[in-house]
């Protein structure tokens, strides 16, 4: 009664932490009891030991959608709005925006750059929520003629109670990566009827596919890439990275459960298993099993990436304040599809400087892992990528020391994935000391 | 091995002089400075040249130098006393600053050639300035003389004096090699039984091989024909093969060593055989991305020969023109006899005409500077460039399969990368 006495909103949230769960004072339905000056209230179940985050964001937006708009539902049977209606009724086409919201990943201009693209295609912006919504915004949700669900994560369940409730269409397709843009808007084109673009597959709306075809970008080529984070931006990294990139993704998986059969699908079209789970020591384990070159992830895999000497870079939440950027850094449609280029590419230590090292390897200044351009000295640690696994060699196998120095040679960043190449070379065909020659024989053996 | 064609099967190259996109031999300090750490290149020249030298290695960020840049002002132009003194000045703050410096190398350039400062003069005389702490040696880099990887050959013959004088009989590798493929390359010559190899550059600059007489010379790269003569004329003899790329230009270059040092053929065989097995393996699935490719390589390093003969006959590429600077008739005999009947050479370049030649053929991989690369590559052409060849371990029986995958990888990029 205070707050609303003190901040008079226009709708009221009751829930409960994980101590009030236990304990168990009924807030909501205590709410329900007292005079709140005739504002709606919701009173939220979330289930704090089975549930998280995101399920709980999406849990609140479902109800507090619901709850407002109960008194505008459509009587049952009454026919679909057409999301066409626009051209009778002397309008442009109007969208919704649903999902983006505080402590998202770079929501804020992932929202501007899509309403500029929007905008060029002659669509306009009804309402953006949760960020920056008030309830009486989101009362004007059915008013519009299509749910964007950006953030499935977030919005998802909105989205499915409004098209079922209300009739209204949604788009699906999360506009992350060039190929998801152009499948975004055809799809957005075709839920509206409106005539698909001339230009909208034409390269020039970014700059990330001239420079990801440009020579610079050949040693880019089938560089080894891992990634984890929520499912909406790991399925579209994982796309990016193997499409537009020309990475190998070798690791592809997220915490999401929620969002678990999305990920196995996008997993299995690149030839792998899904790694569904939460538990960061089994993403570090898997990461350094897969030995890759590149880490794209959340804050937490960028602290298993540095502990196993990995470059890394971040491509969803959990987040830390240096991935709220002051500057411009959407992800989302053709500019994101360039932050995210300059992004992912950086810590790559860089074309020139990777032959060289890999050329001449006695230097005093530029040694083994050295990425000058990150302006680090010399790895602290020998950043040996597979510290982790020292029973890898297990199963009565070792290293002969000439075996040892062969491997020394091999460049630093695909050394870990030599290594259990070899191994596995030497346990088919049933070696026990794994020399030099044995090296070259598993590398002729494994040649791509 | 298949026998080559005779040479009199080429028809006569092209000779063509005109506009030229190439590098001017100072480049050569972006992978000597690696090679010989102990080593500082002082060019001496004008903004333009530390342009280059900067915008090539300046990716790379350097905690100590390692090159650098006397530019000429207009007080130099006006008397070349003045610029002599200031060298000298330059010279001794920079072996203040950095005393761990052994070895000096001057390197002359267009400007300094042309107003005829004599850097072989400046030498001698800072050697005498700082004699004991530090040798200064000269070279030209300029493009008005040299080309690319020709400014190797020209830092390799300034050392050639510095090298001692030996009897021994050693064999020595000469040209630029990665060091895990040094390393190996050593390793199967002491499997043939040579026991002495020694390489030229060594990795640091004051630990330089002898020669003489007893030394058999294996050059492990086309471009050192300056070098070659100046070893020859110091008594070594020159063991005549192709150049160790692929597996079969590896094998016979290798066995060339051996025969020259009376190995056996059974046991070069034994040794060597099971590799060229192996080899082959790693190459087949390349040889399937590359095989009936038309292939144009553009004039950069004189490595387009030697790499031509291996990407037609170990991976069945179709030469459509094969381009080179310059073109050592005596060095390159070998991989001529192996190139196919009928293969276009050029020598020399007039771009123009060239690019008209390449666009009316279009072919499918067009080996290029970077500043084609990309240009072609907005017109739909497929490129390798062409300088990642001397900065990646290409060389020997092991690395054929690598050396098919550096062109293997821009086909096949260009069939993986999709935006809708
Ligand atoms: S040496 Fe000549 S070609 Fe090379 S950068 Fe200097 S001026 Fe240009």
């Amino acid at each position: 009664a205070d707050a609303v006495q003190r901040f008079q909103p226009e709708a009221l949230l009751v829930g409960e932490s994980c101590t009030a769960e236990l304990i168990q004072d009924q807030p909501g339905a205590l709410a329900a009891g007292m005079d709140l000056g005739g504002i709606p209230m919701v009173s939220l179940e979330l289930p704090a030991y089975s549930k998280k985050e995101n399920w709980g964001a999406a849990e609140t937006f479902y109800q507090l959608v619901r709850g407002l708009l109960k008194p505008q539902l459509p009587a049952p049977g009454s026919p679909r709005p057409d999301p066409s209606r626009w051209r009778a009724e002397g309008r442009r086409p109007r969208v919704n925006l649903l999902g983006p919201s505080l402590l998202g990943f770079r929501c804020r201009d992932d929202v501007r750059e899509i309403r500029q693209l929007l905008d060029g295609y002659g669509i306009d912006v009804a309402v953006v929520a949760p960020l920056g919504a008030r309830p009486a915004d989101l009362l004007r949700i059915p008013a519009a003629d299509a749910n964007l669900n950006l953030y499935p994560e977030l919005a998802g369940t909105v989205c499915s109670w409004l098209e079922r409730q209300f009739g209204m269409a949604t788009v699906n397709t999360v506009p992350i990566g060039i190929g998801a843009t152009v499948a975004f808007l055809r799809e957005l084109h075709g839920v509206l009827d409106l005539p698909l673009p001339a230009d909208l597959e034409a390269e020039g709306h970014s700059r990330l596919p001239w420079y990801s075809r440009s020579v610079d970008s050949t040693y880019l080529t089938g560089k080894r890439v891992f990634i984890f984070g929520d499912a909406s931006h790991a399925i579209a990294a994982a796309r990016i990275a193997s499409r537009e990139l020309g990475f190998a993704v070798v690791g592809l998986g997220s915490y999401s459960r929620e969002q678990a059969r999305e990920l196995r699908a996008a997993a299995k079209e690149l030839g792998l298993e899904a790694l569904i789970t939460d538990d960061y020591l089994a993403v570090e384990a898997a990461m350094a099993e897969a030995a890759p070159e590149l880490v794209l992830g959340t804050q937490m895999e960028r602290h298993s990436a540095k502990r196993l000497g990995i470059p890394c870079a971040v491509i969803s939440t959990p987040l830390h304040v240096q991935d709220v950027p002051a500057r411009y850094a959407p992800q989302m449609g053709f500019e994101g599809a360039n932050v995210i280029f300059d992004t992912w590419v950086h810590p790559l230590m860089m074309g020139l400087e990777e032959h060289l090292i890999g050329m001449f390897r006695h230097d005093f200044e530029f040694v083994d892992g050295h990425r000058s351009h990150l302006g680090d000295g010399p790895p602290a640690a020998a950043p040996e990528p597979m510290a982790v696994a020292p029973a890898a060699a297990g199963g009565g196998l070792s290293w002969s020391t000439d075996g040892e120095a062969e491997l020394a040679k091999i460049p630093f960043f695909v050394r870990g994935k030599v290594r259990r190449n070899t191994e596995r070379y030497a346990r088919e065909r049933g070696l026990e000391l794994i020399d030099s020659e044995a090296l070259y024989e598993a590398k002729a053996h494994f040649s791509r | 091995m298949a026998t080559g064609t005779a040479v009199e099967a080429l028809p006569p190259p092209l000779k063509e002089s005109g506009q030229r996109e190439v590098f001017c031999g100072l480049t050569s300090i972006v992978w000597l400075h690696r090679r010989m750490p102990d080593a500082f290149f002082l060019v001496v020249g004008s903004r333009t040249c530390a342009h280059l030298i900067q915008s090539a290695a300046g990716v790379m960020i350097f905690a100590e130098p390692r090159f650098g840049t006397a530019i000429l002002g207009e007080r130099d132009l006006a008397g070349l006393a003045d610029a002599n003194e200031e060298l000298d000045r330059l010279v001794a703050q920079l072996l203040a600053r950095r005393p761990e410096i052994r070895t000096l190398f001057l390197v002359g350039s267009c400007p300094s050639e042309v107003i005829k400062l004599d850097l072989a003069k400046a030498a001698e005389r800072l050697n005498r300035q700082h004699t004991g702490r530090v040798t200064v040696l000269n070279y030209s880099g300029s493009g008005i003389e040299t080309t690319f990887t020709q400014g190797e050959d020209g830092a390799l013959q300034a050392l050639i004096p510095l090298m001692p004088r030996s009897e021994q009989s050693q064999l020595l590798i000469v040209g630029t090699l990665a060091d895990a493929v040094e390393d190996r390359l050593v390793s199967l010559f002491h499997r043939l039984g040579i026991e002495r190899v020694a390489s030229l550059p060594p990795r640091r600059s004051t630990e330089l091989p002898a020669v003489g007489p007893g030394t058999q010379l294996l050059l492990a790269q086309p471009f050192l024909s300056g070098t070659a003569r100046a070893l020859l004329d110091r008594g070594a003899t020159l063991i005549r093969a192709p150049y160790p790329f692929g597996v079969e230009g590896s094998r016979a270059w290798m066995a060339a060593a051996a025969a020259a040092f009376g190995v056996p053929p059974a046991q070069v065989a034994e040794v060597l055989d099971p590799l060229v097995e192996r080899g082959r393996r790693a190459l087949a699935p390349h040889r399937d991305t590359l095989a009936g490719k038309r292939l144009f390589l553009m004039p950069d390093s004189q490595l387009e020969i030697p790499l031509a003969r291996f990407l037609s006959r170990e991976c069945g590429m179709d030469l459509v023109e094969v381009g080179t600077p310059y073109l050592d008739r005596q060095l390159m005999a070998e991989e001529l006899a192996l190139l196919p009947a009928g293969t276009q050479l050029s020598e020399g370049q007039h771009v123009d005409n060239q690019l008209a030649r390449l666009r009316a053929a279009r072919p499918d991989l067009v080996v290029c500077g970077l500043g084609l690369a990309n240009p072609l590559e907005a017109e739909g052409m497929a490129t390798k460039w062409s300088i990642e060849l001397v900065f990646s371990p290409i060389h020997g029986i092991d690395q054929a399969a690598d050396l098919a995958e550096l062109f293997a990888r821009p086909l096949r990029r260009r069939a993986a990368l999709a935006f809708v």
